[in-house]
C-alpha cells in the first residue's frame, strides 16, 4: 500500500500521482492521510485502484471518477463523487450538498445522511444513503437509482425524469410531477441488488418507489409556475 | 348625417406607437395560444450598438501604416493566467458556443473546418462533445453547462480550453428548453433522456452556488485536466463590473461577456428582449473591472452579442477586449436564412432574415434541425469554406482600420481611436461625443 502525506506533500502532486497510474498499475491500493478538508481530492481518476483517504474532505472528493473505488473514513464536503462515470466512492460519514450531483455511472455509498439536493440532475448513478437526505433530493434526476433508507426531505425527486427513487422512512413532500409507483418484482430485485452493494441492513419490502407521472415531459402553459 | 358633413375633411388613421401593429398581433397571438413567444436568436429590437461608434483614422498628429502591405498583427493568445498551455490563435474571432441538439451535426463539422482554415477555435454547447466536432476543430472549446448533458471528463481532456457557462446575453438568468422535436436518437442517448421529451436546460449549475464555490470548481476543473488548459467563465450581459470581478476572483484565464444582441437556439421572447445589455454598454464595465484589479490583457477578455463585420470587431477591441465570439452572424455565413429557401420560409409563416423558429427544428437550410432530410441539404465542407472565408473577410477589415489608425497590431487599437455618434453610445462606451472631447459621466459630469 501506498501512502501519500497531503499535508506534506500537496493536492496537485497527489492528483497528479494517482493520474499517473495506468490500467495495469500493481500499486492499486493506496492511503491518503492529512486531508484536513481539503477540497478536490483524488479527482478525475480513471484507474482500477483503491484510494483510502483517512480524515474528511472538503468539496468534490472523488469528482468525475471512473473505475476507481475510493473510500472517506470521515465525512464528505460538497459534490463527493459529483459527475462519476463508474466506480464506487464511499463515505464513512455524512455528505454535503449535491452528493453524487449529475453522476452518469457508478455506486456512491454514504453510511451517514447526505444533504440537500442528493443526486441532482442523475444520470444513471446508483446513490445509496444509509442515513436521510435533504430537500430537494434527485432534482431534475434523469437516470439511476437513489436508495434512502432513512428520511427524504421536501420536493423529493422535483422534475423528476426516469430515475428510480427508494425511500424507506418518510417523505415530507414530494416534487412537481414525482408521484409513489408501485414496486413491482422488478423493483424489488433491482433494489435487493442495490442494498447488498450498499451494504445495507434494510429489506426490500420496507421501501417505496417515487418516479416521474411525465406529466412534464413537453411542455405546455400549465407546467409554468 | 348631412351630406356636408360626409364631405368633410377627416383625420388620417394613426397607427399607434404604443399598440404597434406588431404588438397588436402578439397580443392576439397570446389571446388564441395562451402561451408566450419561444424563439431563437437573440434581440432584435434596436440598441445602441457598434455602429454608433466611428473611428478617427491618422492624421497630422497619427501616422498611418501602409493598407496593403505593412504588418497588422491578428494574433491573440487567451489563458495566459494559469495554464500551461494557452490557447494561440491567428485571428481574434472566435466561434460561441452552440449546441449539438440545437445545430446538425454536420453544421457543427462546419463550424469547426471553417474556425480551423482560419486558425481560431470553435466551442461546443449544451449536450456534450461530438466526434465530429472535436475531429474537425484544431482548437475547441468545451463547455461546461449547468444541466452537465453529455458532461464527462474524457471529453473534457481533449479539449483546448474549458467555458464555463453562467449565462449568456440572450437570457442573463434563464436556462433553455430542447424541444422533442429536435430529440433524434443521438440527441437523446448523449443527454440521457428518453427520445422525444422536451428537454430543460438549468439555469443554475448543480453543484456550485455562488464566486467561492466557483473558485472551488475551478480547482476541481484544473486538477482533472493537469492545469494545462485554459479555463474560461462566460457571463451574459447583466452587471458586467461585478461579474467580471467575481469571474477574475475565482480564478479564470479568460471572461467571456455575451451582450443582449447574442443569440439562443430557444427562448421566451420576452426574456431576449427586456433583460440583459447591449454589448456596447458591457465591454468598457468589464474593462475597467480588469484594470481596477490590474488583469487587463493579463485575464482576456472575449465580447460577444451582436459581431456581424470587421469594423465590430476592430471598435470591440479598441475598447479593450482581446477577442469576439461570433454565433449568429457564422450561422449566416453558413447559409442560414438565406433569401433562395424564400419559398419554404414562406410556408413557414415567415422570411428570409425573419426566421427564428428555429427550436421547431424545420430550418429550411439545414442547420438549426435534426430531421435527416433536411440536414442532408447542408455540405459541411462548403460551409466551412464559406465560414472560413466570412472570417478572412473580417479579419481584413479590421486590419484596414488597424493600419488607417497607425496600429502595427489589433490590439494597439484603443478608445482614444473612436468617437461616437450617439449620446447613448457616448455615455455606454465612455467615448467622446463627434465633435467634443466629451461624454455624459466624464469626470463626474451629466
Amino acid at each position: 500500500m501506498q501512502t501519500f502525506d497531503l499535508a506534506a506533500d500537496g493536492l496537485r502532486t497527489l492528483n497528479a500521482t494517482l493520474h499517473a497510474q495506468a490500467e495495469a498499475t500493481n500499486q492499486t491500493v493506496w492511503e491518503v492521510i492529512n486531508p484536513k478538508g481539503s477540497h478536490a481530492i483524488a479527482v478525475g481518476l480513471d484507474a482500477p485502484i483503491e484510494v483510502n483517504v483517512k480524515g474528511s474532505t472538503g468539496y468534490y472528493c472523488a469528482g468525475m471518477n471512473k473505475q476507481a473505488t475510493v473510500h472517506v473514513h470521515g465525512s464528505a464536503g460538497p459534490g463527493v463523487a459529483e459527475n462519476m462515470m463508474s466506480g464506487t466512492v464511499i463515505i464513512e460519514g455524512d455528505a454535503s450538498q449535491y452528493a453524487g450531483a449529475t453522476g452518469h455511472g457508478g455506486t456512491l455509498v454514504i453510511k451517514g445522511n447526505a444533504s440537500s439536493r442528493c443526486g441532482i440532475s442523475m444520470k444513471g448513478i446508483d446513490i445509496i444513503v444509509h442515513g436521510n437526505v435533504g430537500h430537494m433530493s434527485a432534482f431534475m434526476a434523469q437516470s439511476g437509482n437513489l436508495v434512502v433508507c432513512g428520511d427524504a426531505g421536501d420536493a423529493l425527486g422535483d422534475s423528476i425524469y426516469e430515475a428510480r427513487l427508494f425511500v424507506r422512512g418518510s417523505v415530507k413532500s414530494l416534487g412537481a410531477d414525482c408521484i409513489e409507483k408501485e414496486m413491482r418484482p422488478e423493483h424489488i430485485a433491482i433494489l435487493t441488488d442495490l442494498l447488498e452493494r450498499g451494504g445495507c441492513d434494510a429489506k426490500p419490502e420496507e421501501f417505496k418507489r417515487y418516479g416521474s407521472a411525465r406529466e412534464l415531459y413537453n411542455f405546455k402553459p400549465d407546467n409554468a409556475y | 348625417m348631412k351630406d356636408e358633413n360626409r364631405s368633410a375633411p377627416r383625420t388620417t388613421p394613426i397607427q399607434s406607437a404604443t399598440f404597434s401593429q406588431s404588438i397588436n398581433a402578439e397580443i392576439r397571438r397570446a389571446a388564441a395560444t395562451g402561451i408566450y413567444d419561444i424563439r431563437g436568436g437573440g434581440a432584435k429590437r434596436k440598441v445602441p450598438h457598434f455602429d454608433d461608434l466611428l473611428f478617427l483614422g491618422a492624421s497630422i498628429s497619427r501616422y498611418p501604416l501602409e493598407g496593403y502591405r505593412e504588418k497588422c498583427d491578428t494574433s491573440v493568445t487567451l489563458g495566459t493566467r494559469y495554464a500551461k498551455n494557452p490557447i494561440q490563435l491567428d485571428i481574434p474571432i472566435t466561434i460561441a458556443g452552440m449546441s449539438f441538439g440545437a445545430l446538425s451535426g454536420p453544421a457543427k463539422e462546419a463550424l469547426g473546418r471553417g474556425a480551423t482554415l482560419a486558425g481560431t477555435s470553435t466551442t461546443t454547447g449544451d449536450g456534450g462533445m461530438t466526434p465530429e466536432e472535436r475531429g474537425h476543430s484544431n482548437k475547441l472549446v468545451y463547455q461546461y453547462l449547468p444541466s452537465r448533458y453529455g458532461m464527462n471528463p474524457d471529453d473534457l481532456r481533449k479539449a483546448d480550453a474549458i467555458e464555463v457557462v453562467v449565462g449568456q446575453g440572450a437570457k442573463p438568468g434563464g436556462g433553455g428548453m430542447l424541444l422533442g422535436q429536435k430529440i433524434s436518437d443521438r440527441v437523446a442517448e448523449m443527454r440521457n433522456l428518453p427520445k422525444g421529451i422536451d428537454q430543460r436546460s438549468a439555469c443554475r449549475h448543480p453543484d456550485w452556488t455562488g464566486p467561492d464555490d466557483l473558485e472551488i470548481k475551478i480547482l476541481e476543473l484544473r486538477e482533472i485536466t493537469g492545469w494545462k488548459v485554459p479555463i474560461y467563465i462566460k457571463v451574459g450581459g447583466a452587471r458586467p463590473y461585478f461579474d467580471t470581478t467575481l469571474a477574475v476572483k475565482a480564478g479564470a484565464d479568460v471572461v467571456v461577456l455575451d451582450g443582449m444582441q447574442g443569440g439562443t437556439a430557444a427562448t421566451q421572447d420576452v426574456f431576449i428582449e427586456h433583460v440583459g445589455q447591449p454589448i456596447l454598454a458591457c465591454i468598457r464595465e468589464a474593462v475597467r473591472a480588469l484594470q481596477d484589479l490590474g488583469m487587463h490583457r493579463e485575464v482576456q477578455l472575449i465580447v460577444s452579442g451582436g459581431v456581424r463585420t470587421g469594423a465590430d470587431v476592430a471598435k470591440c477591441v479598441a475598447l479593450g477586449a482581446d477577442a469576439v465570439a461570433i454565433g449568429t452572424a457564422a450561422l449566416i455565413a453558413l447559409g442560414d436564412n438565406d433569401p433562395k429557401w424564400e419559398d419554404e420560409y414562406q410556408k413557414l409563416g415567415t422570411t428570409a432574415g425573419a426566421y427564428d423558429d428555429w427550436h421547431e427544428g424545420k430550418d429550411p437550410a439545414g442547420i438549426t434541425t435534426q430531421d435527416p432530410d433536411l440536414m442532408a441539404r447542408f455540405d459541411p465542407v462548403e460551409g466551412g469554406r464559406r465560414l472560413n472565408n466570412y472570417l478572412k473577410v473580417m479579419t481584413l477589415e479590421a486590419q484596414t482600420i488597424a493600419r488607417a489608425c497607425g496600429k502595427s497590431h489589433l490590439h494597439n487599437l484603443e478608445p482614444e481611436d473612436l468617437c461616437a455618434l450617439t449620446m447613448e453610445a457616448a455615455a455606454m462606451a465612455r467615448i467622446p461625443l463627434a465633435g467634443t472631447d466629451w461624454y455624459p459621466g466624464k469626470n463626474g459630469s451629466f
